[in-house]
């Protein structure tokens, strides 16, 4: 039951990790909620169909299959985050002023709330389809102990989801002053770990150089299995043995989210002059 | 001439073929073998095979490596350069059974 409830506990962390700062980062867009939810519902049904079509998926670019999927998702992921990010520093003013034209409802406004609904889709998409094939090899097995091994599921659920609201409902409490600057590093950071691990998915897939692996080997002092190590790698997509590419993608996805951020909101600063 | 550009054109098949593949397989929530040796500076190919009515997860911190493999499917994934050593591998779901090393010489 215990071991069961740290791989659920694993798997969910992650996704229930962005959805709270995501969450926590758009409370003052109108609407937002809304698209919160159904991109949570969205991304469920789709790791389902996921974890239903694994071995398809698995045996698609021979035997690759699985990998350029994750890379894609985590590539998509980085890219709706950047934009996310770059809208969020250009409309920051507008919504700490908590203005209504910032909401979903307006034309610009909806672009960025259809952004979080395929943020939160797809990182529930990613660890969601692990978490129903882990539940559903537990339902399959003829062994006993089946039942307590899925409470073990539930509780780690719950710890992962406690996770995720405790970085949020802590988020809530940072002062307006220090609030955006707080999420969107939250957010850059989230962005370049995610294109770190697509780095690794393609490095695996024999697509990418690996380039000086491992790079450094802190196994031993920062454990990946352990649970700062899982709290690290979710955030800012921590490896113990990373390999050089890895960084190199790391790097330059800070950067460009960066210099998008710095010229929208010089932009805005120029257009509020006018 | 015509025989040297058939040649030239399989060589790298020829190359590809001599990269070595190495075989686990999953029976019973354990590998088989259990320990697999290498050789170093090499990159490998890891074929895996469940025989198993229910998934497993392929993970290796110390190889830097996770993947999914459906009840009774197989995966491949790439390997190395590695220094020699000895490597851990586990399967995700079933950490009590399923443990194996790679040794690379």
């Amino acid at each position: 039951m215990f071991g069961t409830a740290i791989i659920v506990f694993r798997e969910v962390l992650e996704a229930s990790i962005i959805i709270g700062i995501i969450a926590a980062a758009t409370r003052n867009i109108a609407g937002s909620r809304l698209w919160l939810v159904a991109g949570l519902l969205a991304g469920l049904s789709g790791a389902g169909m996921v974890a239903v079509f694994t071995d398809v998926i698995g045996a698609l670019a021979s035997g690759l299959g699985q990998e350029i999927m994750n890379a894609s998702v985590l590539g998509i992921a980085v890219l709706m985050l950047a934009w996310h990010n770059i809208w969020m520093s250009s409309h920051g003013a507008a919504l700490a002023a908590n203005a209504r034209s910032a909401g979903c409802e307006i034309r610009d406004g909806r672009r960025a709330c259809s952004v979080l609904f395929l943020i939160v889709g797809l990182a529930v998409l990613r660890e969601g389809s692990e978490t129903v094939l882990f539940l559903y090899g537990i339902a399959a097995s003829e062994s006993g102990g089946r039942s307590s091994m899925m409470v073990g599921g539930l509780i780690g659920m719950s710890l992962g989801i406690a996770v995720g609201y405790t970085i949020y409902a802590g988020l809530l409490r940072v002062s307006l002053r220090w609030f955006f600057s707080t999420t969107s590093v939250l957010v850059l950071m989230l962005a370049a770990g995610m294109a770190s691990q697509a780095a690794h998915f393609l490095i695996q897939a024999d697509l990418l150089p690996g380039l000086a692996a491992p790079l450094w080997d802190t196994s031993s002092a920062l454990p990946q299995n352990g649970l700062p190590g899982m709290l690290l790698h979710s955030l800012i997509g921590y490896d113990a043995r990373p390999a050089g590419m890895q960084l190199v993608f790391f790097v330059a996805v800070l950067l460009a989210i960066t210099l998008g951020m710095k010229w929208a909101a010089r932009s805005q600063r120029v257009t509020a002059q006018s | 001439m015509k025989k040297f550009f058939l040649i030239t054109l399989l060589f790298p098949f020829a190359v590809l073929a001599a990269d070595t593949d190495y075989t686990l397989v999953i029976k019973d929530h354990r590998f088989q073998p259990n320990e697999l040796t290498v050789p170093s500076g090499k990159k490998l190919t890891l074929l895996i095979e469940n025989q198993d009515a229910t998934p497993e997860e392929f993970e290796s911190h110390a190889l830097n490596r996770e993947k999914m493999i459906a009840a009774g499917g197989s995966v491949k994934l790439y390997i190395g350069p590695l220094d020699s050593g000895s490597y851990t591998f586990g399967g995700e779901f079933h950490e009590a059974t399923a443990k194996g090393t790679i040794i690379v010489r």
